[in-house]
């Protein structure tokens, strides 16, 4: 049992609450408890404090060493339009008009506490690390790109123009730099001191504690807290002034929230387990379906059969009939007009059946 | 005597190829239609995806999943729905459907995983699946039902090429009649992987509520995919035994003429209740998940168009087929259904995927994705020429007469 499983059955068991007292776990506690690493590392943005400087690209485009984009990182027009993580750009700054002034939202990875990634990854590339990373291993990866259709935040992007070896690339969580105890190069780019960088636990109160201690400035909502089965990176929006939205709603917080191109709508159950349900079916059907079909086949049989057996008997009983009826007549024959004529009314007789056989059995074959 | 128009290939003469190498106007196209295919594929496997393909971030699927793969997929379900209604239910009389549908299906999917090999960023790597399975993933259950389907479709379409060769290697009828000893278990073994896959395609789309459309989008999204299978399975046999008709006339027997409208009337019947029941599905599940104010918007138009032009009106249309006995509209009807079918799965997978995005983010293909798309299904219409013309698939071989009866 791995460590993950370990905690996972500790959290499903209710065992943590039974520490307390001597309760039997409560169904209602069982499922997934967040977070599966209580340790993991998260970052919290705080979209209210980005200025769109776009520091943090042209830092992971150093750390990660990859190419060039056309327009140097110091133009900030490049933000007005709205643009997507890709193979090529692990990270970018969209501006967004929220309740009519601008925003500016950092797009990375989101790193799933239980991705929808790893979840959809038939050749197992995907995996939540301990320390919080979504990482993902290439050398194994085929290439269908269901990651990328499972992805509730459009973020695995693909080489589609290498023809040798295209691999789906998104932003590690600098995994490398934080094997050595280093933050992530965005982070540490990031002179606004937008992006937090910390434990998630500690990162989930430090959101709450600035959405209380400034009433009026932030959207009680932390995006990513609950969403999609919680996420390593969460969003902080600003507030709206006109009207106040009652905390972590998310079908309330969702208009404001979608003005900064975040779905609240995706649920709080990873989205892997949307397809559990179907996965689940799977071994009934195996179990069933030659149950019935093997069924409906012996049935069929049966009926066959049955069918022939009576065919036979009603067959042997015409026979029969015409057999107990000739020696009947022949008999009266034989009584009224003789052995001779007997013998002649025997011997027609057993021609006219011969005939009608061969005439039967030609019938049948043509 | 009846067969004498067919031309049997013997033991002296193996092949008979001409009828692919004359030129007539079909053939000329077809090799066209090939020759474009193969340099678009030397393109593809030396320039990468992107090269010939719209392919995006956004859409990482397109045409190559949404035609060759869901609808390759779905149209080759007429395989398990005769031989389980010839073998299974003892409707002896779909004999003559068995063989041309289970060749159909073989080739449907042999293709399938042909062309999902353009798609796939790592063709070589496909094996990977069984070395590494991801089995949380759906596509992991697609993939191994996809290949485990195809192997129980090859032998069980393996019968023909014996029958075919085995007058110059008898040996080969060892393996034909070992694999008709067991062909009740490869039927039923044939149904419940296709049970299991037809509606897994439906599941890979479970993942992402928010990328498609809320009338698209339904937890019940693998019954419908796997109820819509049937008919098309049912539609597929009917269409074919169309174009069959039109094609390849001279290589079907007595038997094959003799049972053909029955076996259209019979599954026209079959189609329309599946239709129906279709329909009614979609309908409820449509209320029940108060998608109703989708409905005045142009998707739900869209949806609307494709429930009553697509599903209901072919339903219908088969329904007064075979009451009426009229093969014609029956085989229109099919037309109408298989169109349907694919409408399905272009707008689960094209058309309302992504549907939020704004227009200039979303997918058209590209004329080349078309066109291997269309070299795939030229590829296919060649080989099952190619199996037409050699084996025993419309006819029965004058030296297996009676043999699977």
């Amino acid at each position: 049992m791995n460590r993950r499983k370990f905690l996972t059955f500790l959290g499903s068991a209710g065992v943590v609450s039974a520490l307390g007292s001597a309760a039997t776990p409560s169904p209602a506690k069982a499922g997934h408890v967040f977070p599966y690493y209580p340790d993991s590392y998260g970052v919290l943005h705080d979209t209210t404090r980005c200025v769109g400087c776009r520091r943090c690209e042209e830092a992971c485009n150093i750390v990660n060493d990859l190419p060039k984009p056309a327009k140097p990182f110091d133009d900030l027009s490049v933000c007005n339009t709205k643009r997507r993580t890709s193979a090529t750009a692990w990270t970018v700054v969209n501006k967004y008009e929220v309740n009519g002034k601008p925003v500016f939202r950092k797009l990375q990875c989101f790193h799933c506490e239980d991705p929808a990634c790893a979840s959809a990854c038939f050749a197992k590339c995907f995996h939540k690390e301990p320390d919080g990373s979504v990482g993902y291993d290439g050398s194994q990866c085929v290439g269908c790109r269901y990651c990328m259709i499972a992805c509730p935040f459009y973020v695995p992007g693909f080489e589609y123009n290498l023809a040798w070896d295209p691999l789906v690339k998104k932003c590690t969580f600098c995994k490398p730099r934080l094997d050595k105890g280093q933050i992530p190069g965005c982070i540490e780019a990031c002179p606004m001191e937008a992006l937090t960088f910390g434990r998630r636990t500690d990162l989930i109160k430090v959101a709450h504690a600035r959405i209380n201690e400034n009433p009026g400035k932030y959207l009680d909502y932390v995006y990513g807290e609950r969403d999609a089965g919680g996420t390593a990176w969460m969003v902080l929006a600003p507030a709206n002034p006109k009207e106040c939205v009652p905390p972590d709603n998310p079908v309330l917080a969702g208009p404001q929230m979608k003005q900064l191109g975040l779905d609240t709508h995706l649920g709080n159950q990873p989205m892997g387990e949307l397809t559990y349900g179907a996965l689940g079916a799977v071994p009934l059907i195996v179990a069933f379906w030659p149950v019935l079909f093997g069924g409906a086949y012996a049935m069929t049989k049966r009926k066959e059969a049955i069918h022939k057996a009576e065919l036979e008997t009603t067959e042997r009983k015409a026979k029969e009939d015409v057999a107990a009826a000739v020696d009947a007549a022949i008999r009266k024959i034989q009584e009224t007009e003789g052995e001779g004529a007997a013998d002649r009314a025997r011997k027609a007789m057993a021609e006219a059946l011969k005939a009608r056989e061969t005439a039967n059995k030609h019938g049948e074959g043509a | 005597m009846e067969n004498h128009s067919i031309v049997i290939p013997t033991r002296e003469k193996l092949f008979n190829m001409s009828p692919l190498l004359k030129p007539t106007a079909g053939n000329i196209i077809t090799w066209i239609i090939l020759t474009v295919g193969l340099i678009i594929t030397v393109i593809r496997f030396t320039q990468g995806i992107g090269s010939v393909a719209n392919l995006d971030d956004n859409q990482p699927w397109g045409m190559w999943i949404g035609f060759d793969l869901l609808c390759g997929v779905c149209l080759a379900a007429g395989g398990y729905f005769t031989t389980v209604a010839c073998y299974c239910m003892g409707m002896k009389h779909f004999h003559s459907a068995a063989r041309p549908a289970v060749l159909t299906a073989f080739l449907g999917y042999l293709f399938v995983v042909i062309a999902l090999l353009y798609d796939l960023g790592h063709p070589l790597r496909l094996p990977f699946m069984f070395f590494f399975p991801g089995t949380t993933s759906v596509l992991f259950e697609v993939g191994l039902c996809v290949a485990t389907y195809l192997t129980v479709l090859f032998i069980e379409f393996s019968v023909a090429p014996c029958e075919w060769l085995a007058s110059r290697f008898p040996i080969v009828l060892k393996w034909r009649d070992a694999v008709n000893k067991v062909n009740i278990l490869l039927t039923i073994f044939g149904v419940t992987l296709s049970t299991l896959h037809q509606s897994s395609l439906g599941s890979l789309y479970l993942i992402c509520p928010g990328k498609l459309h809320p009338l698209w989008y339904s937890p019940f999204i693998p019954m419908f995919f796997f109820v819509s299978s049937m008919a098309a399975g049912a539609s597929m046999v009917i269409m074919e035994g169309f174009f069959a008709h039109k094609g390849v006339h001279s290589y079907m027997d007595k038997t094959h003429l003799r049972e053909n409208d029955t076996i259209i009337l019979s599954f026209a019947k079959a189609a329309s209740f599946i239709l129906m029941a279709y329909f009614m599905l979609k309908f409820i599940d449509m209320l029940v998940q108060a998608n109703f104010v989708y409905l005045t918007t142009g998707y739900g138009l869209w949806w609307l168009l494709e429930m009553f032009g697509f599903v209901l009106l072919p339903a219908l249309l088969y329904a007064k087929g075979s009451r009426d006995r009229n093969v014609k509209l029956c085989q229109y009807a099919s037309m109408n259904a298989v169109a349907g079918i694919v409408l399905n799965r272009f707008n689960i997978s094209m058309i309302a995927f992504n549907w939020q995005l704004p227009s200039a983010e979303r997918y058209f293909p590209s004329i080349w994705e078309i066109m291997i798309s269309v070299f795939v299904v030229t590829m296919i219409v060649t080989v099952y020429r190619f199996c037409v013309y050699h084996m025993p698939i419309l006819y029965e071989h004058p030296n297996f007469k009676e043999a699977h009866h």
